[in-house]
């Protein structure tokens, strides 16, 4: 069926959605992870939980929404909640396994800066800003982040700490007491990473099929680290690519129609 | 007790310069027609309150309206940035503008907050997050039960709260259905409200007993204005205008495009003009 091989992008949504579990709740940040959490639920994982800050909850949309709040999501939810409620009595509550964010900048022990670039006060890039990201980070029992690897985007230092995620490392979050396990999975369109048992800085596990450590160097702007056993991504099957490139023509139809 | 009125007299009525203003509406329902029209009216030195503010206060910070903005996601979602207000923090044009910063779980606790009349908003949040470094609003509170400490953010108590809804009956109750977003909460924090409608009718006869619905007495005035959300959307009216989102980063990226389409769409427009807009987003005509 599919007539080309797929891209680095394609082959990230697709290791980011094989990290979702058939019992997860999940709640979805906006863009990358919007597509990996769809691609799980119309492939391996169909009775996943998708939950937007929007108050959806239990959506199943045909299209990827373009906002946290598209009417698709409503239309296809299980039921839908207010915003204080969403925060309150489900991220808040612990009632969610994980949670899935993008990012602007990261740095290896997976802090997330999504707000400035440059001082706050007088920023060089004012960015959007955390949204719900603060909490879903504290909040869901683990943290799944996807992006595109570049050295702006994967720095050493970040500019602003939108997100935590490990701190400085080691037990930071437990000395901040914080009880959920923080980011436990880095998916990028090179390399499958995981944090460092003790350091908590992330470690590539796997290489996407055809990448070569060269290319995670010149796109990262920390020191690339490998695990001990380091193995190849397996390669999309003809349904995971096929069903994600369906879902793109469809949401690509969807949003410029109007 | 709810006044049916126009939407010029609503809005003439209810804000003023200098008002602590809040036009809510998450995602879903965003009350353009009532910016507009306060847009139309000069309103200014406005603190403009709202989650996500989206292209409405884009659209009300690039005509320099506003002297203070308090947010918790200030993307054009799903779609970039808001290049108004970044012209604004960035390089302060039209005018400087003080910004007051939080996440969503704060600004939601802290609408809820000042919809209970409590003083703040007490809960579990910002957990080694940049904000509470720059925020001096966020603070902590140590709970007096177990010793945990928690987030302590004070309530949002708006002089007048704007928001768009699908219904309202002829005593002046008002139904919001769909994604109800913070539009209750933000109603009973402020000291007026003021709700624009897609239609009024007889009675709300068959709606859910659990339904969303607005008293007449904790509603100021209502307006009738169909189309009111656009380019948002209202659940069972219409469709959001995703392709009018994307096309807002060109329009809002240069300042005399900018002031060129608001002059055409805005000030030079009436609250008509919004029933044509979404004619051929009503469902069925899509």
């Amino acid at each position: 069926m599919s007539a080309s091989p797929a891209t680095p992008t394609e082959m990230m949504t697709i290791a980011a959605a094989r990290a979702l579990k058939n019992d997860d709740v999940c709640f979805v940040g906006i863009g990358a992870p919007s597509a990996a959490c769809n691609l799980a639920r119309l492939t391996h994982a169909p009775g996943i939980t998708l939950i937007y800050e929007s108050g959806t909850i239990g959506t199943a949309p045909d299209v990827l929404p373009l906002s946290i709040g598209d009417g698709e999501l409503c239309e296809t939810a299980v039921t839908t909640v207010s915003v204080p409620e969403m925060f309150r009595y489900w991220l808040q509550g612990g009632r969610i396994s994980v949670g899935f964010l993008g990012a602007a900048q990261l740095d290896p022990y997976g802090n997330i800066n999504t707000t400035v670039i440059g001082d706050y006060h007088h920023p060089k890039v004012r960015l959007p800003g955390g949204g719900g990201a603060p909490e879903i980070a504290t909040s869901c029992g683990e943290i799944f982040i996807t992006m595109n690897q570049s050295k702006r985007g994967m720095v050493q230092n970040i500019d602003f700490f939108t997100s935590f995620g490990h701190g400085r490392g080691g037990n930071h979050r437990q000395e901040l007491g914080i009880t959920t396990k923080g980011p436990t999975l880095l998916v990028t369109d090179l390399a499958v990473w995981k944090p460092h048992p003790e350091t908590k800085a992330f470690q590539v596990v796997s290489l996407h099929p055809g990448v070569t450590r060269q290319q995670v160097k010149e796109a990262c702007g920390w020191q690339v680290a490998y695990a001990d056993d380091v193995g190849e991504t397996p390669p999309p099957t003809a349904l995971e690519l096929d069903t994600l490139r369906d879902l793109r023509a469809r949401t690509e139809r969807a949003h410029r129609a109007a | 007790m709810a006044k049916f009125q126009t939407l010029q007299e609503a809005v003439a009525k209810n804000l003023h310069d200098g008002d602590v203003a809040a036009f809510e509406g998450f995602t879903h329902l965003i009350p353009f027609a009532a910016a507009h029209e306060a847009i139309r009216q000069g309103r200014k030195d406005l603190t403009l309150i709202r989650m996500t503010p989206d292209l409405i206060y884009d659209q009300m910070v690039g005509m320099g309206m506003a002297k203070r903005l308090v947010f918790s996601y200030v993307g054009n979602p799903g779609a970039g940035l808001l290049l108004r207000v970044r012209d604004a923090v960035e390089k302060g044009w039209p005018n400087e503008i003080e910004i007051e910063e939080h996440s969503h779980a704060g600004m939601a606790n802290a609408y809820e907050a000042g919809a209970a009349g409590l003083p703040c908003a007490v809960f579990r949040g910002y957990r080694g997050a940049g904000l509470k470094e720059v925020n001096p609003n966020i603070r902590s509170i140590t709970c007096p039960f177990t010793g945990e400490e928690l987030a302590a953010v004070p309530s949002i108590r708006p002089d007048v709260t704007f928001i768009h809804a699908q219904k309202a009956n002829r005593n002046g109750d008002v139904l919001i259905n769909g994604i109800i977003g913070i539009q209750k909460e933000a109603v009973l924090a402020a000291r007026r409200a003021v709700v624009t409608v897609e239609e009024i009718v007889e009675d709300f006869a068959g709606v859910s007993p659990n339904a969303c619905v607005l008293p007449q007495w904790t509603v100021t005035a209502i307006a009738v204005v169909p189309g009111g959300a656009n380019p948002s959307y209202a659940h069972g009216f219409y469709d959001r205008d995703n392709a009018a989102y994307l096309a807002w980063n060109d329009i809002a990226g240069d300042r005399e495009r900018f002031a060129a389409w608001m002059k055409d769409n805005v000030l030079e427009a009436s609250p008509e003009v919004f029933a044509e807009r979404v004619a051929r987003l009503r469902k069925g005509n899509a």
